[in-house]
């Protein structure tokens, strides 16, 4: 076992991990933080997706041991200050942009990457930035639509409602 | 996943050092490793990460016009930083996904050598130099079939220098469940000849379509190449493609890369 | 109420604000005290004998607790299927045991035939690679009609692989026979409905609890319908009476039907609980999910349509070979038959129907049913041998589709596969349709993508389906072992607010946020005073859960009945309150008042007298308010719609690109139109990835080619284009309260054909004399065609 310590949603944490542990199991096991999920053994659904030193990764692929001394956020340090739905998170709840919710923590975080360098992306550039994101439910579309509202661009010819 | 050492060194000697254990390996990025892992079907005893070794990252251009990119260097870091190679750019901001680019790294994927991965077709299409820690191997000589390389156990790839070419372009045919390339051409024209590598297609890893840069030397257009047909026998043929069609796919890229690189 | 709350509104959803924040509470987020985990070891091979299983290595590993193998298993019974299906001879269908762990024999890649329990999740794996299984490897049977015909069996006790020759319906066999063959013209078509993998992007995950003092279990599931896994387990697999098992189903992430069914893992664990008397829990990896979970659709058919020489439908033949894999999944005798041969009329006046289906056994997952459950075979096998009609005879596809419409005023209509249609305008949603598909400028579309290279296509479909599954008095005649009721409680509490408990589940279909929209608009309250309580069998009344878009239409129809009884019992409180008597109290907008007067009472008064019943008149009327009902409909729900697609073709690499897609639905009255056109995009998803992108293979050794998303394609974003949907037709059901219809599936069943269709269409306006290509559409099997 190793010793790790890294910076989650700015705080510090600290656990004991063996050189197999993952991050995401490091995430979920020992800080509790359920929010990252595990939907494939590939490296492709996303549903685990957070950000290491402020770049998106999948937490499935990488050991814990990995991101020592990293600054890690995850779908449970999003929120406002308040504990209210950040802009992107609120356009997906006003857009419609999950059912289930399993893959929308990764949604999330795959959005939020994008929108740091791309204020204003076409929906061609939000679905390609999805590419590592599989969602089952909602055919991306509210998704998509939720994207493009958190960025400010109008969504009124995206679909009726 | 069977377990493992975990050792991260923060220099390219220390690395060394490390690999020279029993069963060690070096571990880059992880995209690939990683999930291998998982299946168990891999199991070094200690597993030696290089993703920590600032000296093996980034990007410089060197006096003779080559480019040289560290093997630590991530695929996003390549995209975002090598606008004199077009065809390179193109190539790293396809691979994968956007989290894959910001972990996989142009080292990894040249030692690794799948036969569907993007890198190899660049290195060899552009006749670049593996640098690793005991000697350079041009590429003609690195890949040698499918996961198979010239590098020796625990040799790393310190970096990879790019001779830049005047026109370049990567065509890229996604297989649609992975994301690696069904079929990928990389092209390569200099002053004096054009280099032509295909990853994805072939049995063999990545290879050189000589014929077809024979006739792209004599006249650079899309028309020089109409007439081949490039024998299916060789090619991968499995649940996404057939031999035939990956053959037949191979000449449509390699003529689209021509026509994006003119 | 108003329309920004109540029945009609477009309600965010109120269950957002947890996943958002990444506080959902899935199965695998469960973590109790002292657990353990069990890990299975699978067959490598796609059939084989089990020799011997040496589990002595296995125990002697680090941390491990107990290792389980089929020996453990015998005297328990096997999970059945849940209706029975007789053939066309009346023998009943064949039903072999399908055990907890495999005993005797394996009979897929996957099957697993030991567990292991240990203290970590990695030493139960590494525990299970020391179990030593001498595992005779035997000839795989994968192909269904060398299966039929081949003398090795799946199940050598029963000396068939077929399960079942079923006709429907046998007696109009012969006239559909003459039909065909005095008919002016006959279209035939042979094709494949391929084999899906589910994917529901939560894998599988089971925890059992179990508390050896009161002799009682917990089992935390990922299931669809937590009353039903428990019925099973208790009535059919383990016996622990109903009354010691709480099965709890939290938040799901998503099923399809996957989690529709009782699986081994499901069992086993308990099993393991009450004999470590420690918790042990189980979640799949994804490649075990590919493995295991029950697959969908793999059906090959010949369709038969006949025609008169005005070009009205005579009749529709079909012979399908329809595979159940290597055990009966639960719904995998009646998905293939009922749900599939009574949906042959489609949208269509059509006298002659003739289904034929033979199930067949094959070393492969069990297939059950997924989104559509059989009602997307038959639009498919329907909406393609339509078109290739239309180009056989020159026709245009719409126009003969119209021509042989049910008409709106043809409605209640029995068609000759036996459903009763209740009410539906098939010609005022294509009329919809057409106005969205802008037919006019596709020409000019046309025009565009050919310069730059393209072809481009345009295709239709129609689709009806069966929901709100069902009817229990019908679906026993045919051959249901359970029946398909719905339940709720509604529990006014003494302050006014309301539980809300009921038998569907909810996992991805917003039924916390639609359901109190019922309430709210129904009982006049804030839909925020609304709590919706599903998923627990300790809470909730007996309910079969959430599948075949029935949650609406017949949990929701439950909902309405156990309002109505609320408001019937507040009236009685009321009038007491109001010294008047219950006939002349009305209730409206949340407020009691005696008919003729001014005298009212609010509903939260009338809920505070229920519960503190001082001057109340005990003899007359119970404390409290809380009423339970139970609703079984007299009849399906007709969905309908038609949907239109235009697709672009790569013709240098047969790549097909979906350029416009528009779905016109008919779903009855609507309760939240959000949630509705996220359901339809969902579908649409799913239908466009099985036309397009989505094929599970097993090679002839039966070894799963497409096992994991490195092999299995999944829809990713770039490969959908936005969509417009269209629910302005709203005939409302005259069956339920609501009158909804179900729009969970609809998506699934018309996108397909629509897509295979214009793809068709696209070749052939290049020149191509193509008329058929099987599903998937990959690059390489478009090129194939185009190259032949």
């Amino acid at each position: 076992m190793s010793n790790v310590t890294m910076t989650v949603n700015g705080k510090t944490v600290s656990g004991s991990v063996e050189g197999r542990t993952l991050l995401v199991e490091f995430i979920r096991n020992d800080l509790h933080l359920t929010g990252t999920h595990v939907g494939c053994d590939t490296s492709q659904c996303g549903a685990c997706a957070v950000h290491v030193d402020g770049k998106l990764a999948k937490a499935c692929t990488m050991f814990a041991l990995e991101a020592n001394g990293s600054e890690v956020s995850t779908i449970e340090g999003q929120a406002n200050e308040d504990g209210s739905l950040n802009v992107i998170q609120q356009a997906f709840k006003d857009h419609h942009g999950l059912q289930c919710g399993f893959c929308t923590p990764g949604m999330v975080m795959a959005a939020a990457d994008l929108l740091k360098t791309n204020s204003k992306p076409t929906e061609l550039e939000i679905r390609e930035h999805l590419e590592g994101n599989i969602c089952r439910c909602t055919g991306y579309h509210n998704i998509v639509k939720a994207i493009l509202a958190a960025s400010g661009q109008d969504v009124s010819n995206i679909a009726a409602e | 996943m069977y377990n493992f050492e975990f050792k991260q060194p923060k220099t390219i000697s220390e690395a060394l050092n490390a690999l020279k254990s029993d069963e060690a390996e070096a571990l880059a990025g992880g995209q690939t490793l990683i999930p291998t892992m998982k299946q168990r079907l891999a199991s070094p005893a200690t597993l030696v990460s290089l993703s920590k070794i600032s000296e093996m990252r980034g990007i410089c251009k060197n006096d003779d016009g080559s480019i040289s990119i560290g093997g630590g260097t991530t695929h996003a870091d390549v995209a975002a930083n090598s606008n004199i190679f077009p065809g390179l750019v193109t190539l790293a901001e396809n691979i994968g996904d956007p989290a894959v680019r910001n972990r996989g790294t142009i080292g990894g994927s040249l030692a690794n050598n799948d036969p569907a991965a993007c890198y190899p077709a660049a290195a060899l299409s552009a006749g670049a130099t593996i640098v690793t820690d005991s000697r350079e191997i041009s590429a003609d000589d690195f890949f040698q079939g499918m996961f198979e390389t010239a590098l020796e156990e625990s040799e790393i790839i310190l970096s990879v220098r790019f001779p830049v070419p005047s026109l370049s372009s990567y065509q890229k045919f996604v297989q649609p469940a992975s994301r690696f390339a069904m079929v990928g051409v990389f092209l390569s024209k200099f002053e004096n000849e054009t280099r032509v590598a295909i990853t994805g297609a072939s049995e063999e890893g990545v290879f050189r379509w000589k014929e077809a840069e024979r006739a792209l030397n004599e006249d650079f257009s899309e028309g020089s190449i109409t007439d081949f047909v490039l024998e299916p026998s060789g090619m991968i043929g499995d649940i996404h493609a057939s031999k035939e069609y990956r053959a037949h796919l191979v000449k449509v890229m390699t003529k689209r890369a021509v026509k994006s690189a003119s | 109420m108003p329309k920004d709350s109540g029945i009609g509104a477009a309600t965010r959803r109120r269950e957002d604000a947890r996943f958002l924040l990444g506080s959902g509470r899935y199965s695998d987020d469960i973590v109790l005290l002292n657990q353990t985990y069990a890990v299975f070891a699978r067959s490598e091979v796609a059939n084989g004998i089990i020799k011997t299983i040496n589990t002595s290595e296995a125990e002697k590993m680090p941390g491990v607790i107990a290792v389980f193998t089929g020996d453990d298993f015998v005297d328990v019974g096997g999970n059945p299927a849940g209706w029975l299906i007789n053939s066309r001879d009346g023998e009943p269908m064949k039903e072999p045991k399908r055990p907890v762990l495999a005993h005797g024999k394996v009979r897929h890649v996957g099957d697993a035939y030991a567990a292991v329990i240990a203290e970590t999740e990695q030493q139960a794996r590494d525990a299970a690679e020391k179990i030593n299984a001498d595992i005779m490897e035997l000839p795989a049977i994968i192909d269904m009609t060398s299966a039929l015909s081949g003398s090795n069996y799946v199940h050598d006790e029963i000396e068939t692989n077929q399960c079942f020759d079923w006709g429907w319906i046998e007696d109009n066999r012969e006239a559909t026979d003459n039909a065909i063959k005095n008919a002016h013209h006959v279209t035939t078509l042979e094709l494949t409905n391929n084999r899906l993998v589910p994917n529901a992007m939560e894998p599988r995950c089971s925890i059992a609890d179990y508390n050896a003092a009161n002799d009682d279990y917990t089992l935390y599931t990922t299931s669809q319908n937590p009353h039903l896994t428990r019925l099973l387990i208790s009535a059919f697999v383990l016996g622990i009476p109903e009354n010691k098992l709480t099965v709890v189903s939290p938040d799901v992430g998503g099923g399809f039907g996957s989690k529709i069914y009782h699986y081994g893992e499901e069992a086993l664990v308990l099993a393991a609980a009450k004999r470590i008397k420690r918790p042990v829990r189980w979640t799949a990896s994804r490649s075990e999910s590919f493995m295991t979970d029950a697959h969908g659709r793999d059906h090959v058919t010949k369709i038969e349509l006949a025609l008169d020489k005005d070009n009205n439908f005579l009749a529709f033949r079909t012979e399908t070979m329809a595979n159940v894999g290597a055990y009966l999944s639960n719904f995998s005798t009646v998905t293939p038959t009922i749900l599939h041969g009574t949906l042959m009329a489609g949208n269509y006046s059509v006298p002659n129907i003739y289904v034929n289906v033979k199930a067949v056994f094959t070393n492969t997952a069990p297939v059950d049913a997924y989104r559509g459950a059989g009602r997307p075979e038959a639009t498919y096998s329907l909406e393609r041998v339509i078109d290739k009609a239309a180009l056989e005879l020159n026709l245009d596809p719409i126009a003969l589709r119209r021509q042989n419409f049910i008409k709106s005023d043809q409605f209640p209509y029995v068609t000759a596969a036996g459903l009763n249609y209740d009410v539906g305008d098939y010609d005022a949603i294509m009329d919809r349709l057409e106005h969205h598909a802008d037919i006019k400028g596709f020409a000019e579309r046309k025009k565009i993508s050919e310069k730059q290279g393209k072809l481009r296509g345009f295709g239709v479909n129609s689709y009806i389906e069966a929901c709100g599954i069902a009817p229990s008095n019908l679906i026993g005649t045919l051959g249901a072992r359970v029946g398909l009721y719905d339940a709720a409680t509604i529990r006014v509490n003494a302050t006014g607010n309301i539980s809300v408990m009921v038998g569907a589940h909810s996992h991805g279909q917003g039924h916390e946020t639609a359901f109190p929209q019922i309430v709210a608009d129904m009982l006049g309250v804030d839909p925020n005073n609304v709590e919706i309580v599903h998923g627990d069998t300790s809470k909730i009344p007996f309910g079969m859960g959430t599948y075949g878009s029935r949650s609406l239409a017949v949990c929701g129809s439950a909902i309405v009945r156990g309002i109505e009884k609320i408001i019937a019992k507040g009236k009685k409180i009321a009038a007491h309150m109001m010294e008047s008597t219950e006939d002349n109290v009305d209730f409206e907008d949340g407020v009691f008042s005696v008919r003729g007067t001014n005298k009212t009472v609010s509903f939260g008064d009338v809920a505070l007298k229920a519960y503190i019943p001082h001057n109340f008149p005990i003899e007359d009327i119970e404390p409290g308010l809380e009423e339970t009902a139970f609703y079984d409909p007299q009849n399906f729900t007709y969905p309908a719609g038609a949907y239109a697609c235009e697709v672009e073709v790569d013709p240098n690499t047969g790549k097909v690109s979906i350029e416009r897609f528009a779905a016109a639905d008919d779903f009855g009255n609507i309760i939240n139109p959000m949630i509705v056109e996220g359901q339809v995009h969902g579908g649409l998803a799913q239908g466009i990835g099985q036309a397009l992108l989505e094929g599970c293979v097993y090679n002839d050794d039966g070894q799963l080619i497409s096992g994991s998303y490195m092999d299995y394609t999944m829809p990713r974003a770039a490969d959908l284009p936005s969509f417009v949907v269209d629910h302005t037709v709203q005939t409302p059901s005259t069956d339920n309260p609501l009158g909804v219809k179900g729009c969970g599936e609809a998506g699934a069943i018309g996108s397909p054909p629509t897509v295979v269709n214009a793809v068709i269409n696209a070749l052939r306006s290049a020149g191509h004399d193509i008329t058929h290509i099987d599903m998937p559409l990959t690059p390489a099997r478009v090129w194939a065609a185009m190259n032949n």
